[in-house]
C-alpha cells in the first residue's frame, strides 16, 4: 500500500513532518508567549523579533566569530534572554499598573523597531545557515526519506517544552511561579521577590523564542522577517489554546502544525487559513480557548 | 486611654505610631497606635469596615501608600517593601486566606520562604494539623474552609516568623473548627510565637488573647486587657455594636 484516500504515502508524511516542524515552532513560541503572559499580563509581541534575533545570533556567532551551532544552542538563549532582561527593567516594567493594551502597543513597537534595524543591515533577502555536519543526511525510512535535521527540530523542540511543563509544574521555582500568577502581591509579602521573578520570566520567555530561532536558522533562510511571519499564527495558536495555559499552547501548537500540513495535502487551498478559521470557531464557542480556564 | 497604651519602645516587638494608610484617594487609616511585645497576643476588635484588615495590610505594605512609624524589633518599616518586611520575619496570614488553586496543599504549604531559623519543621506542623498531610496532594483550595484556614496558617510557621498577623481565622467556620483554632493560636503562643490578631467575636478573641485593642473609623480607639474584659462588656458593646 503506498496510497491513502488516493494520496501517495510520501506526499502525505512528507506533510505531516512539514506540519510537526512548523507545530514544534509553534508550541515553543507559544510556550514563552504564555509563561509572559501569565505573570506579566503583557502580551510580548515583541516575540516574533526576539525569535529572528536568536536566529541573527547564531548566524553571526557562526560567520563572524566561529561558534558552531552547538554552542549557539547554548549561548544564544543566554544572550538573547539578557537583551530581554534589560528591556523589562528598563521599559516594561513601567507599565504594569497601567491598561495591558500599553504594554502590548510598546512591544509591538519595539518588535517593529528591531525588525527595522535587522533590515537595514543585512536586507531581506535572507541569509543561509548550514545544517551542523552532525545534523545532516537523511534517514531512508522505507516510504519517505526524513532529514536528520527535521527529525532533530522535532525532537528537540518537544523536549524543552516537556521540560519547561515539568519546572513550572512540578518544581519548587514553578509552585512560585505559578501562585505569582494568580496572587503576586500575596506571595510578596511571603518573602519572595517578584519584581526580579517577573524580570527573570520575561528573559527566560525570551529565551524560548530566541532558542527556537537557532533551530529555525538551518531550516528557513535567517532575514529579519522570518518572525513576523510566524508569529502571526503562533498568535492564533496562543488564542486557540487559551492565553497563559502552558500545556494549552503546546499541545495545540503542535496539534494545529500537524492540521495545516494535512490541509495541504487534502486542500491545500485552505493551508493558509485553516488555523483562522479554527481561531475564529474556537472563540465563539470558547472564548476563553480549549485549555484556558474562564475568568 | 488606658494605661499600658505608652510604653517604652524598647521592649516592644512591634511598634506601631502614628499609622495611615491610603488606598488611592481614599484615606483609610488615620493614625494607629499600635504595641506588641514578644510572645504577646493581642487582638484588634472592632466593627466592619474600622480599619483592622487595612492595618495588618499597612504593616505588611500592601496598601498604596502609608505614613506614621512601623517599629518591628528596631527596625522602621515604613518605606520597606512587602518582601523585605516579611524577610524581617513578621508571616501573614490574609482574611481571605489566599490559598493558591494552582498549587497544591504541600506547594501551598512551602510557598513562603523559611527567612531565618526557629520556625517549626514540617513533621510538628503535621503533628498540629494532621489533615493536611492526608490531603497533601489535594488542589489547596479544594479543602475545606477550616482546612484552608489551617493551611492558611500552617504555612507561616513553618518560616521563622516571630510575629504572625492572623486576620479573622474564625470567620464563617463552624463551632468546632473555631475551638480548634483557638486551641490552635495558644499552642503557637506557648512556642513562643507572637500574634496580632484581627477579630470581630470578641468571645473567641477572649479565650486566646492577653489584650484587645479597639479599632474606630481608622484609629485605635480604646485598650482592654484580658482579665479586665468581662468588667468592660458595655464598653465594648457599644464599640462593637453588639
Ligand atoms: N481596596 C480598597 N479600596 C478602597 N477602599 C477600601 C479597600 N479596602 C477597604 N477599603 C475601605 O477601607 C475601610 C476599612 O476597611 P477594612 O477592610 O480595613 O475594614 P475591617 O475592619 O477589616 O472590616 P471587616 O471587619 O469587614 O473585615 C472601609 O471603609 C473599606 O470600605
Ligand atoms: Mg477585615
Amino acid at each position: 500500500m503506498d496510497e491513502l484516500f488516493g494520496i501517495p504515502l510520501p506526499l502525505l508524511f512528507g506533510q505531516l513532518l512539514l506540519g510537526l516542524i512548523n507545530g514544534a515552532f509553534y508550541a515553543m513560541l507559544s510556550l514563552g508567549l504564555a509563561v509572559i503572559f501569565g505573570l506579566l499580563n503583557v502580551i510580548n509581541f515583541t516575540h516574533g523579533a526576539q525569535f529572528m534575533m536568536g536566529a541573527f545570533a547564531a548566524w553571526m556567532l557562526l560567520n563572524w566569530f566561529g561558534v558552531n551551532y552547538w554552542f549557539a544552542l547554548i549561548l544564544v538563549p543566554i544572550i538573547i534572554g539578557a537583551t530581554g532582561i534589560v528591556l523589562e527593567k528598563l521599559m516594561i516594567s513601567r507599565l504594569y499598573k497601567l491598561d495591558h493594551l500599553y504594554g502590548l502597543l510598546l512591544t509591538f513597537g519595539i518588535g517593529l523597531v528591531i525588525e527595522g534595524v535587522f533590515r537595514n543591515e543585512f536586507g531581506s533577502s535572507g541569509l543561509p545557515y548550514r545544517i551542523p555536519p552532525e545534523l545532516s543526511g537523511a534517514w531512508d525510512l522505507g516510504f519517505m526519506f526524513m532529514p536528520v535535521y527535521r527529525g532533530w527540530v522535532v525532537v528537540f523542540a518537544a523536549a524543552v517544552c516537556l521540560a519547561t511543563w515539568l519546572v513550572i509544574e512540578k518544581t519548587r521555582l514553578g509552585a512560585n511561579l505559578r501562585a505569582a500568577t494568580e496572587n503576586p502581591a500575596l506571595v510578596q509579602a511571603f518573602g519572595i521577590n517578584v519584581p526580579r521573578m517577573v524580570t527573570l520570566t520575561y528573559g527566560a520567555g525570551v529565551a524560548l523564542a530566541a532558542l527556537g530561532g537557532v533551530l529555525a536558522a538551518p531550516i528557513y533562510s535567517v532575514n529579519p522577517q522570518m518572525g513576523s511571519n510566524l508569529i502571526i499564527v503562533v498568535f492564533a495558536v496562543v488564542v486557540i489554546g487559551g492565553m497563559g495555559s502552558i500545556l494549552g499552547s503546546v499541545i495545540t501548537g503542535f496539534g494545529l502544525g500537524i492540521i495545516e500540513g494535512l490541509t495541504k495535502v487534502f486542500y491545500p487551498e485552505a493551508s493558509a487559513t485553516v488555523i483562522f478559521v479554527i481561531m475564529i470557531i474556537v472563540l465563539l464557542a470558547r472564548p476563553a480557548g480549549l485549555f484556558g480556564r474562564t475568568a | 486611654m488606658a494605661d499600658g497604651m505608652i510604653r517604652a519602645e524598647t521592649d516592644a516587638l512591634l511598634a506601631v505610631r502614628g499609622l495611615e494608610a491610603w488606598y488611592g484617594e481614599s484615606h483609610v487609616l488615620h493614625g494607629v497606635d499600635i504595641d506588641i511585645k514578644p510572645g504577646e497576643v493581642v487582638t484588634l476588635l472592632g466593627r466592619n469596615g474600622a480599619g483592622k484588615t487595612t492595618t495588618l495590610r499597612a504593616i505588611m505594605g500592601l496598601v498604596g501608600k502609608r505614613a506614621g512609624s512601623i517599629r518591628y524589633n528596631g527596625a522602621e518599616l515604613i518605606s520597606a517593601r512587602s518582601d523585605i518586611i516579611a524577610r524581617k520575619g513578621i508571616g501573614y496570614c490574609p482574611e481571605e486566606r489566599g490559598i493558591f488553586a494552582s498549587l497544591d496543599v504541600t506547594e501551598n504549604l512551602m510557598l513562603p520562604p523559611v527567612v531565618m531559623p526557629g520556625g517549626l519543621s514540617l513533621d510538628e506542623i503535621y503533628t498540629l494539623f494532621p489533615n493536611l498531610k492526608e490531603r497533601a496532594r489535594s488542589q489547596g483550595t479544594k479543602l475545606s474552609g477550616g482546612e484552608q484556614q489551617m493551611l492558611a496558617i500552617a504555612r507561616i510557621l513553618r518560616t521563622g516568623a516571630k510575629l504572625l498577623l492572623l486576620d479573622e481565622p474564625s470567620e464563617g467556620l463552624a463551632p468546632v473548627i473555631v475551638q480548634q483554632i483557638g486551641r490552635m493560636i495558644r499552642e503557637i503562643k506557648q512556642r513562643g510565637f507572637t500574634v496580632l490578631l484581627v477579630e470581630q467575636n470578641f468571645r473567641f478573641a477572649q479565650t486566646v488573647a492577653d489584650r484587645h485593642y479597639v479599632m474606630e473609623h481608622g484609629r485605635v480607639v480604646d485598650m482592654v486587657k484580658n482579665e479586665e474584659l468581662l468588667t468592660s462588656l458595655d464598653r465594648l458593646h457599644e464599640y462593637l455594636g453588639v
